[in-house]
């Protein structure tokens, strides 16, 4: 008896992973699109009190999936594993404010740029450090890791400045915070939003020109899809020019924003 | 797949080995010389020296490593007391606060490890020692932590590795150690196989020295009682 109950149980098993898989699989290639965010990058993506993913980046992906007929699901990935999860199909596009690079190019496609910021040092006030060799001999500048802001730090200041390379945006502002670190490099709308507005982030500001250059910083923010997908990049793009165009990305950026981060 | 990012990098792994084969060996040092007054007081009846020493050990072995890292380098310097004052110019620094962490990390495990050696000691080879009119001090010193740190070798040994993999943790706080390495090439190139394939390597023979030490330790300190 008690045989003929494993039996059954193990059929029951098999057979319901076998619909369930069946199931998946044809919804998937249909409509179904999954969507890796990053959630540590205020206010672009980020984790909210109530444990929901909230922010820019996740606006415009629901607002992207809808203007395509897509459901979508948003997974969480940290910022360094971003783009191997994409290409090991853990998710099938990359919504986390991504630029677009010509090293990246290398591993994944992007869609057109869906907005484009300039990015900038921050300091405390008071310090009186100025971005230049000179000034910036021997502190220590705190980046994210593997982002274009680490790629400029690196290139052009490397051998100045002790460069201190965080796996979250977050945990440099932490340790800005406390003091370990002398200047922040990252994207000017993430640190005014997510560091200087915050609070105690008055006693910081920025210093030093908008950074723009093309070789380090891109061409603005794309979603990331991998090579072979052309089609949904295609899906993607048209749905980033209907948003534009019918007034679903003001509203959204209005909610951030007070100036359009599009760009020209 | 190309190996080639990681020859791009070899300084780059070898600045994190030479981090992490500093970092471990003075984390054991420090580690092991508290351990040592620790497990008498852990072993002693004494409830004063027992229950401090007890909830040490408790918390160190209860917490995960990467939890006591970030407490110790994140959470401290939420404190004013820690910030504004000369305690800052230790806690200011990754690796500092790292060694902290560790070492404090491998002397609870230690502890333990050395306090079941004491325990397990044979009582009539202490009772002998008391025959012969050795006081306490002496009988610590010439009886019961020679033949304990002995009997610990092949455990101690254990926790040597375990401290060596724990040490990855390190990463995680801008410390650059063969995984912090693994993990900068790997964000740069996207090449997850490459990267921590190397560091894979790495502590693989790192550990395999260990390994070879402690035997030849074994070989030297428990002879006598080898089967």
């Amino acid at each position: 008896m008690k045989r003929q109950f494993k039996l059954l149980f193990l059929v029951m098993i098999l057979g319901a992973s076998f619909v369930s898989n069946g199931w998946a699989g044809s919804k998937k290639s249909a409509d179904k699109v999954r969507i890796g965010v990053e959630g540590a990058y205020p206010p672009f993506s980020e984790v909210g009190k109530d444990g929901k993913m909230k922010g820019f980046d996740i606006d415009i992906s629901y607002a992207l999936c809808k203007e395509m007929g897509a459901e979508c699901t948003l997974v969480k990935q940290d910022w360094d594993g971003i783009i191997p999860a994409l290409l090991a199909k853990k998710y099938d596009a990359i919504i986390a404010s991504m630029s677009i690079t010509e090293k990246r190019k290398k591993k994944v496609a992007f869609t057109i740029k869906y907005y484009i910021t300039p990015a900038k040092f921050v300091r405390k006030k008071g310090s009186g450090i100025e971005i230049t060799k000179a000034g910036m001999k021997g502190k220590s500048v705190g980046v994210q890791s593997a982002t274009i802001h680490d790629n400029y730090i690196t290139g052009v200041y490397g051998k100045d400045v002790t460069i201190k390379r965080y796996g979250k945006q977050d945990e440099a502002y932490l340790d800005m915070k406390a003091g370990r670190i002398d200047l922040l490099l990252a994207d000017s709308i993430a640190l005014d939003d997510g560091f200087l507005k915050k609070p105690g982030g008055d006693a910081y500001e920025f210093v030093g020109p908008d950074l723009t250059e093309k070789k380090y910083f891109g061409e603005g923010a794309g979603i990331a899809i991998r090579k072979e997908d052309t089609e949904l990049a295609g899906r993607f793009n048209k749905a980033i020019k209907a948003i534009r165009a019918n007034g679903t990305y003001d509203k959204i950026q209005k909610k951030y924003f007070k100036f359009d981060i599009y760009g020209k | 797949m190309s190996f080639s990012i990681i020859f791009d990098n070899w300084k780059l792994f070898l600045e994190g080995f030479v981090v992490t084969i500093q970092l471990v060996p003075l984390a054991l040092f420090f580690g092991f010389f508290m351990a040592l007054p620790l497990s008498v007081m852990r072993a002693s009846s004494n409830p004063f020296l027992k229950w401090p020493t007890y909830s040490f050990t408790y918390f160190f072995r209860g917490t995960p490593l990467l939890v006591q890292v970030y407490l110790f380098y994140y959470g401290l310097a939420q404190f004013s007391i820690v910030k504004e004052t000369i305690l800052w110019s230790f806690f200011k620094d990754a690796y500092k606060v790292g060694l902290l962490s560790f070492s404090l990390n491998t002397a609870a495990y230690t502890t333990e490890i050395f306090r079941g050696a004491i325990e397990r000691l044979p009582l009539g080879q202490i009772e002998a020692a008391k025959a012969c009119g050795m006081g306490p001090l002496t009988r610590l010193r010439r009886i019961i932590l020679p033949i304990a740190l002995r009997k610990s070798i092949p455990s101690y040994g254990n926790e040597v590795i375990f401290m060596l993999h724990g040490s990855s943790i390190c990463s995680l706080i801008t410390i650059i150690d063969i995984t912090g390495a693994a993990r900068i090439v790997n964000s740069r190139y996207y090449g997850p196989v490459e990267a921590f394939f190397t560091a894979g390597v790495i502590y693989l023979c790192l550990t395999f020295c260990i390994v070879g030490i402690f035997k030849q330790l074994e070989k030297k300190f428990l002879s006598h009682i080898r089967r």
